[in-house]
């Protein structure tokens, strides 16, 4: 009897701890909800580029409420707004292996001016037919794609340099260069790797490739370029040294080191200048958007620049970095080199200053294919032990952390990188991959959130069967603490990512394309320009759209086994309204045309009939009455050409 | 009293876009000028046939989609229209349509008839007032003609 007064004690003792419990929660909870609370009309801080992993795209998002803004196409088609499938678009997606629909996107890249993102552009890579892209960020459009000839898997690309003066590109699968046939159990010793280093013109941010560097075939994994002090020289981390061609996951893990590439780009410019160059016969394709004619155009390129490290002494030199290193990131101030260790779970810390030192002393253990190996104390700044499992990438605040994402552990490590010591950590859902501070990799952090970018989403959210969205997650480091706020989903893999203070995007939006400077050899700007023509059996229809008609709308004369292009104008001058264009029985897909712009569908009909088309924007009150139609008429009918339509 | 003065407004619209020959020899019935960027206009008796022959192009080539002069395409057809509306309101209508949508009440009402708002086209204010000057050489050249 005497105990049961303890036992409702006890009882009402851990419901009140509950309770407070429970209110810390729901305050914590409250509190992280207006961290990232964007009211009704107002904009995020930031914007966030995620590249899109498999989709082939960009997605693009506001920080710090996750709202997804956009997917910018480039590496993939998309048949939403016609962008790949539309004749204008088409020659973006030529390479030296014709054609490629798709393709693998990891790091996006934002141009930078004296170390900073300047918010001009966005580059970022295609990993499995070798491309980097620009994104212009006053149209979010895709600019350009230039191929990477002798390569395999542009894993390590497009990071730049200090003011963009390169984007680089690297090879993770090394290959028979220039390609040929040979048997693959050959691969040790003949198989090579190439770092390309892309030049961007400073003004139009149009690419050219440079140079590339002829290296031993490794796998090159990441980069990262210097900054300040370490300005003119760029890291490419790599795995397999061991030069396996089967069963990596054992072969390529054997030695206890492999290295980073410290790559003396303003050596190269020097040996490009006394004639160290060689050039070499190879194809590959070089795209770009032509603003005044609106439309792609391909060009085929045929030789490069190939730069050996034995001809030009001082270019290349390899650090020796714990087991299979990932990531490889510079600080702010541009002296430390941050590794990830991925099978390692310490992290070495590596001096930039203390490696010119070594080269200078010659501090060589030995080399790799003529390649000087750095002695690996001589470079260590600090080992930092039991740092956590799997750490893969690094980003930098202004104060001195950095934070390294560990896959396996699944969390965030914030470190102090100069004194070597931990300060906190964070789990993470799940098995993180990349993370991203604002500016992060750049001279000057916004150092307010980390987004982690999660390779596993699982229960995250509301369950969409077997196949599920990926997870990114916001989390606050203003603090002692890191403070998880915001899970949102994103399309496709988030690899890498970049942000950036809102306001420098923003004043370089472009709001409509001016119809005077539209010079599509197609453009009609009035009705009375509108017209329908034949040259065999090529039939162009040009055409404007405006709220809410199609002028022509009603179009005969159309033969079976005639090829239709339909090029519409859009006369709007006014932001946001596009117009749409959808045929019966097209093969390909819908255009959307931007206010000013003209694209062009191909339309290759059957059958006699007569087949409708209409606007597949909602663009006004009258939208539903936007439509036509096209008389298709037997192969060997007589019908006239003739069209008609308001305002003519 | 409030609805009898919008339905007013939606009857002057109506009016104001038929333009009959009936109406064209009256004063502008509708007063205000509108919002936008021309706030008074001080126009010559004579019409500038320069002018007026420079804004015939580009009434074609950049009103032409949605107007006719003499039928309705998409917006009201505009013989009479100087006679209907100040040139002020025509110049500040070319100029600024999103702002007249929002404030004007005849854009309004006209909006209303139509539908279809009144898209910009980015006319420089040289190139809306030679619009206006091939309006009023337009209905110069009508109004004798109707008065028969
Ligand atoms: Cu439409």
């Amino acid at each position: 009897m005497k105990r049961w007064p303890w036992l409702w004690l006890s009882m009402l003792a851990v419901l009140a701890v509950g309770l407070v419990g429970a209110a810390k929660v729901k305050k914590l909870a409250r509190n992280a909800a207006k961290k990232v609370y964007v009211a009704p009309g107002e904009y995020d801080e930031f914007y966030a580029f995620l590249s899109g992993g498999f989709n082939g795209q960009i997605g693009v998002y506001g920080l710090p409420s996750g709202r997804l803004l956009k997917i910018v196409p480039v590496f993939a088609v998309n048949p939403e707004n016609g962008w790949g499938y539309s004749e204008e678009t088409k020659p973006m997606l030529m390479t030296s292996q014709g054609f490629i629909p798709w393709d693998d996107t990891h790091h996006p890249e934002l141009s930078q001016t004296d170390g900073v993102p300047d918010g001009r552009w966005l580059f970022i890579n295609a990993n499995n037919t070798p491309r980097i892209a620009r994104i212009d960020l006053g149209t979010f459009h895709t600019a350009e794609i230039i191929e990477i000839p002798n390569s395999g898997g542009n894993h390590p690309s497009p990071f730049t340099t200090q003011n963009t003066e390169y984007v680089v590109a690297g090879t993770r699968f090394s290959v028979p260069i220039p390609q040929r046939d040979m048997p693959i159990a050959n691969y040790k010793g003949n198989f090579k790797g190439t770092f390309t280093f892309v030049k961007v013109d400073s003004k139009t941010g149009e690419m050219s490739i440079a140079f590339q560097i002829l290296v031993p075939g490794f796998d090159y994994d990441l980069a990262h370029c210097g900054k300040g002090p370490s300005h003119g020289w760029c890291f490419f981390s790599m795995y397999n040294s061991e030069e396996s061609h089967t069963f990596l996951e054992r072969n390529a893990s054997q030695k206890d080191k492999d290295y980073i590439a410290a790559v003396n780009w303003k050596r190269a410019e020097e040996c490009l200048k006394e004639g160290k160059g060689e050039k070499m016969k190879t194809v590959y394709y070089h795209n770009y958007w032509d603003e005044e004619r609106m439309m792609a155009v391909s060009e085929k390129k045929t030789s490069v620049t190939i730069l050996k490290p034995g001809k030009c002494e001082g270019l290349v030199y390899y650090i020796p970095t714990p087991k299979s290193p990932h990531g490889v990131d510079v600080d702010p101030s541009g002296e430390y080199i941050v590794p990830g260790g991925k099978l390692s779970s310490t992290i070495s810390v590596f001096s930039f200053s203390k490696m010119l030192n070594a080269i200078k002393n010659k501090q060589f253990a030995g080399d790799a294919y003529g390649i000087p190996v750095l002695k690996y104390e001589a470079v260590l700044h600090k080992e930092v032990p039991n740092l956590c499992l799997g750490p893969l990438h690094n980003e930098f605040d202004t104060r001195g952390n950095v934070y390294t994402s560990c896959f396996i552990s699944s969390e965030i490590v914030k470190w102090r990188y100069k004194e070597g010591t931990i300060v906190d950590r964070i789990p993470v859902y799940y098995s993180i991959g990349h993370l991203m501070i604002p500016g992060g990799d750049s001279r000057k952090p916004w150092d307010k959130y980390v987004v982690a970018l999660n390779k596993i989403t699982k229960d995250r959210f509301l369950p969409t069967g077997p196949e599920l969205a990926q997870s990114a997650q916001l989390i606050d480091i203003t603090g002692k603490k890191m403070e998880m706020l915001l899970d949102f989903p994103t399309m496709g893999e988030p690899h890498y990512a970049q942000g950036i203070k809102a306001d420098l995007v923003l004043k370089r939006q472009v709001k409509i394309y001016r119809l005077e400077n539209n010079h599509h050899p197609f453009a009609v700007k009035s009705p009375a320009e509108t017209k329908v023509t034949r040259k065999g059996r090529r039939v162009d229809v040009q055409m404007i759209a405006i709220r809410t008609h199609f002028t022509p709308d009603n179009i005969e004369g159309i033969r079976v086994g005639d090829t239709v292009y339909f090029h519409v104008t859009n006369l709007e001058q006014d932001w946001d309204i596009p117009h749409g264009f959808a045929v019966y029985g097209a093969k390909n897909t819908n255009i959307l045309i931007m206010p000013g712009q003209t694209l062009t569908l191909k339309w290759v009909p059957k059958s006699p009939g007569v087949y409708p088309f209409y606007c597949t924007d909602f663009c006004s009150a009258l939208h539903q009455e936007m439509q036509g139609y096209v008389r298709v008429s037997p192969r060997n009918a007589r019908v006239k050409l003739s069209w008609a339509g308001a305002g003519l | 009293m409030r609805k009898i003065w919008m339905m007013g407004v939606v009857l002057l619209a109506f009016w104001v876009a038929r333009g009959t020959a009936e109406e064209t020899k009256v004063h502008p019935p509708y007063k205000g000028k509108g919002v936008g960027p021309v706030d008074t206009l001080v126009l010559a008796d004579t019409i500038n046939p320069e002018m007026a022959k420079k804004g015939a192009e580009i009434f074609k080539l950049k009103c032409s989609a949605c107007h006719a002069l003499d039928k309705r395409v998409v917006g009201p057809p505009l013989d009479g229209v100087t006679q209907r509306v100040r040139p002020e309101w025509i110049m500040n209508m070319i100029l600024n349509p999103q702002e007249m949508l929002q404030k004007d009440s005849l854009a309004q009402a006209l909006l209303g008839q139509y539908y279809v708002p009144m898209t910009p086209q980015n006319l420089t204010r040289e190139e809306a007032r030679a619009v206006l000057e091939f309006f009023r050489q337009n209905d110069a050249e009508k109004t004798p003609k109707n008065a028969d």
